[in-house]
């Protein structure tokens, strides 16, 4: 298949940037999204021309560093998979695709398509753990925990911090990656001791980092690659109202 | 040189319990005068870093990926073994370690291995404790299955993503170092070189893969948790920036390399599809519970197969070919992985592979859709069969999967000892980038138990063993010898980014590539291994003449950044090929063509070759001097493997 891309190009965070043209001719339909783009690098790269940068890694969907808004969508236009996972069998031959990096004031572009989205590594920083050192642990199995609570827990837990429900959303809210990681732990009984202190200082947090908020749109759950529910928002909401009107703790 | 594997004396139980106390302690309010650098923060980096910040060390934490949580620990499906015996079915430390020296062809030490089996289940308890969601029966205890063909259920996991989440465990714990001020985290750097400073390792030179800046930082120990060099091979179930730098520039400054040609091919991997091909998907190797891998009997019907002219489900049953099940009658479908790996191959070779390319074999879920229902197959698999329905747009469902084995993991690494210490004082390795402790093969669900044993339960002893040694004088990136190593980096860069000619970095890669895979995969012999240190040879002096690399050093620049990973890797190549070519005899991961049973079968030169191969660096386009440390087995007998 033959195709058109407009890429975003920016050298630098101070960078004004701008969309760039490229043509990608004879692409397999059996290429992933992000080999069509290593592709186009190669020929880039021989004519002396500096490659599009983007962030990849794994390539199987699981470490969350690949982004891209593709044709206005992050992780473009299937759902439930990332862009590493999206293959040029989902595009028609001719086409002209759109490439933009994740917008949002928290997320500044460091290059090209690359994004900072060190915001959530602080996020998680700022509380997102149980307080254990290493070691002097008690057995596992004397923490029962019912099945469905541990399903549901894991289920929060399947968030690979990929910043798409961000990059979703008209007001740029973290409120979905947030809430995952808040959720996963305030289900189970190893994050109750911090239950309260977590959410205060994880929700602090974000807004510090100048997300936006969440007015319910719902846009984040339905791009999200790995189906993480709104439900986690809500549970998220619960524990920072109790926390603020009845549990309200000191936070650092 | 002598290598000494510090093992200690005494019967293999009590070793580690010995060793713990007669280990120096560093005084509580001494800790906080050293600094500790950590490379690499999967899950032998994360945990390491966690486990010494909260001791009260100063902890540097280095990845080149933008976040902690990316490291390719977090790909690992299967699961992470403990001998809890949660289940009563006669799992114990002893056997676990059993399983583990015999999976490993017996080219593991005794005692790292029982250590290894010893803090199994510490493991457990510690990723509970930090929340890990491992899967759960309903009365709500931890869940276990049986993997990889072991005969005890002791594997624990969390749907296909253990890795995922027990690295999420390690990074919350390193999360929390880093907001108590214990753990400095630097994103978004490489590093370059390990400085030395009277021959003891105190810091390292890395690059910030933002702007560029060649930094200095100093410390009293480095600890290099960077993971696999499988991407040696262009093509491996690795991440795409997973590669070999950290432990190959610590080997040129002294540290000896561990049987870097010991290499694990998983069997079931979807096949290459095109030369476009970046990177290769693992498939859990869960799916030979149940797969029945076949190919057609003959090359003929192969040969129509593969033009398109008959599809698997026209082939008749008497004309199909479950080699596994023919040739290994009491495992079947699952016999080891380098097992089923090589006899994958011998179908390819014989002319018998399927698939456009014939670069595959069919593993079939028919028998199990009619005997258990689709909707019980889907149970187990659906994961699985969706990621292949995406990648290869067949539905498994209807026709059999595709699968070609693909490099998934590297057994070797940097020599260590007893005390995950490498041969430069200071210097430890730990993790999938040391040799230690899987031998010439590692069992499923090992990897995972070992990143996290080193990182959590070993290294915060015996690192502070060496610590109380060299005491807690100030180190300073001042020194004199980290401005030499700053210039030798900085010398290296200026001249990758001097090259204008006409080959990209990662074409010199993928015919590195090539070569790994055809001289030094799943099958290898003298002829073929002596070739490739010649086409290796040529390809460097290549590279150095005839490769592009584009940009400044001032700026994101992915161009330089794959220029040094791929230039290691040549000079890694190289000495896997050596090291192979040394190793007259089959075991594990490496199948010697000439050391064969008249079945066919792998067969192991125990009187010649168990030792551990550590090979000394000489000087650039020298070859390294080969060290043996001689395997004592004391507790184990050494038998053949045997799956008939």
């Amino acid at each position: 298949m033959n195709l058109t891309l407009k890429v975003w190009r920016q050298k630098n965070a101070n960078d004004k940037g701008g969309f760039v043209t490229y043509k990608a001719d004879s692409i397999s339909q059996d290429m992933s999204f992000l080999e069509m783009l290593d592709v186009v690098n190669e020929g880039l790269t021989k004519k002396g021309e500096d490659p599009i940068h983007f962030d990849h890694d794994c390539r199987e969907g699981i470490c969350g560093m690949c982004s891209l808004y593709i044709n206005g969508r992050p992780h473009g236009p299937k759902r439930a998979i990332t862009t590493c996972q999206l293959h040029m069998r989902s595009f028609k031959d001719g086409e002209t695709i759109t490439i933009e990096p994740w917008r949002a004031t928290a997320f500044p572009v460091i290059k090209d398509l690359a994004v900072d989205r060190s915001a959530f590594d602080r996020i998680q920083q700022a509380g997102g753990y149980v307080s254990v050192n290493t070691g002097g642990i008690p057995d596992a199995n004397e923490i029962p925990i019912p099945k469905t609570i541990a399903d549901e827990a894991f289920n929060s837990a399947t968030c690979i911090q990929c910043g798409a429900c961000v990059a979703a959303c008209k007001n740029a809210s973290a409120s979905l990656f947030v809430s995952a990681k808040i959720s996963q732990l305030a289900l189970l009984p190893q994050g109750q001791p911090e239950r309260y202190r977590r959410v205060q200082a994880m929700v602090a947090q974000m807004d510090a980092e100048g997300f936006g908020s969440c007015t319910n749109t719902g846009a984040c759950e339905i791009e999200c690659p790995k189906e993480i529910s709104l439900t986690n928002i809500n549970r998220m909401r619960r524990d920072y109202f109790n926390a603020k009107f009845f549990k309200e703790e000191e936070i650092d | 040189m002598i290598l000494d594997s510090k093992i200690p004396e005494g019967p293999l139980a009590e070793k580690w319990s010995k060793h713990k106390f007669n280990l120096k302690l560093v005084n509580p309010a001494n800790k906080r005068k050293y600094t500790v650098i950590v490379i690499g923060t999967g899950l032998a980096g994360a945990s390491a870093a966690a486990s010494l910040a909260e001791l009260g060390y100063n902890v540097k934490a280095f990845c080149f990926q933008d976040s902690p949580r990316r490291a390719h620990s977090i790909a690992a499906q299967g699961g992470v073994n403990a001998a809890k015996n949660y289940r009563n079915d006669g799992d114990s430390v002893y056997r676990l370690f059993y399983d583990t020296i015999k999976g490993g062809d017996y080219r593991a030490r005794e005692a790292n291995v029982y250590r290894l089996a010893e803090v199994s289940v510490d493991i457990i308890d510690q990723c509970v404790a930090q929340g890990v969601p491992f899967a759960r029966e309903y009365g709500g205890l931890l869940d276990n299955r049986s993997f990889g063909g072991a005969q005890v259920s002791r594997t624990f996991y969390a749907r296909g993503q253990t890795g995922q989440q027990l690295l999420l465990g390690a990074y919350s714990a390193l999360n929390r170092q880093i907001n108590e001020g214990k753990v400095k985290m630097y994103n978004r750097h490489e590093m370059l070189d390990i400085v030395k400073v009277d021959g003891k390792a105190q810091g390292v030179i890395t690059r910030n893969l933002i702007t560029g800046e060649i930094e200095s930082h100093a410390g009293h120990a480095v600890l290099l948790c960077t993971g696999g060099y499988g991407n040696v091979f262009y093509l491996s179930t690795n991440a795409m920036g997973s590669n070999t730098t950290a432990i190959w520039r610590a080997h040129k400054k002294g540290a000896f390399f561990g049987n870097p040609c010991y290499t694990q091919i998983h069997p079931t991997c979807i096949p290459v599809s095109g030369d476009h091909q970046s990177k290769l998907t693992l498939m859990s190797e869960s799916l030979r519970n149940d797969g029945r891998v076949w190919v057609p009997k003959t090359r003929e019907m192969a040969e129509k197969v593969r033009k398109g002219q008959l599809k698997a489900a026209d082939i008749k049953e008497e004309d199909r070919d479950y080699f596994l099940e023919r040739k290994y009658p009491s495992f079947g479908n699952l016999v080891p992985r380098d097992v089923a790996s090589r006899n994958a191959k011998e179908a390819f070779d014989d002319g018998r592979g399927v698939g456009s390319s014939g670069k595959a074999v069919y593993l079939d879920f028919a028998d199990a859709i009619k005997r258990l229902g689709k909707h019980a197959v889907e149970a187990k698999y659906g994961n699985l069969f969706d990621m292949y329905y995406q990648i290869t747009d067949e539905n498994p469902y209807e026709m059999p999967m595709r699968i070609y084995p693909a490099v998934h993991y590297t057994m070797g690494g940097l020599w260590v000892d007893y005390n995950l210490q490498t041969t430069v004082p200071g210097l430890y390795a730990l993790g999938e980038c040391n040799f230690s402790d899987h031998g010439a093969n590692r069992l499923g669900a090992s990897a995972l138990m070992q990143g996290l044993a080193d990182g959590y339960f070993v290294i915060p002893y015996t690192l502070g063993d060496y610590l109380a040694t060299i005491g807690p004088k100030p180190v300073d990136d001042k020194h004199p010898a980290f401005a030499e190593a700053k210039k030798g980096v900085e010398e290296t860069v200026n001249k990758l980014l001097a090259l204008n000619g006409t080959k990209t970095v990662d074409e010199y890669h993928r015919e590195l590539g090539n070569i790994m895979w055809e001289y030094c995969g799943m099958a290898r012999n003298e002829a073929g291994l002596t070739k490739a240190i010649g086409l290796i040879q040529e390809l460097k002096a290549d590279f150095w003449k005839n490769a592009k690399v584009l940009g400044v050093n001032e700026e994101f620049n992915m161009s330089l950044e794959k220029a040094h990973r791929v230039i290691d890797f040549i000079e890694l190549g190289e000495l896997m090929v050596r090291d192979a070519l040394n190793r007259a005899e089959s075991c594990g991961g490496h199948f010697r063509e000439e050391s064969q049973t008249e079945e066919g079968e792998a067969k192991r030169n125990d009187d010649e070759f168990a030792y551990v191969a550590a090979w000394e660096y000489k000087g650039d386009n020298v070859p390294q001097e080969l060290h043996k440390e001689h395997l004592v087995y004391e507790n184990v007998k050494l038998t053949q493997r045997s799956y008939k």
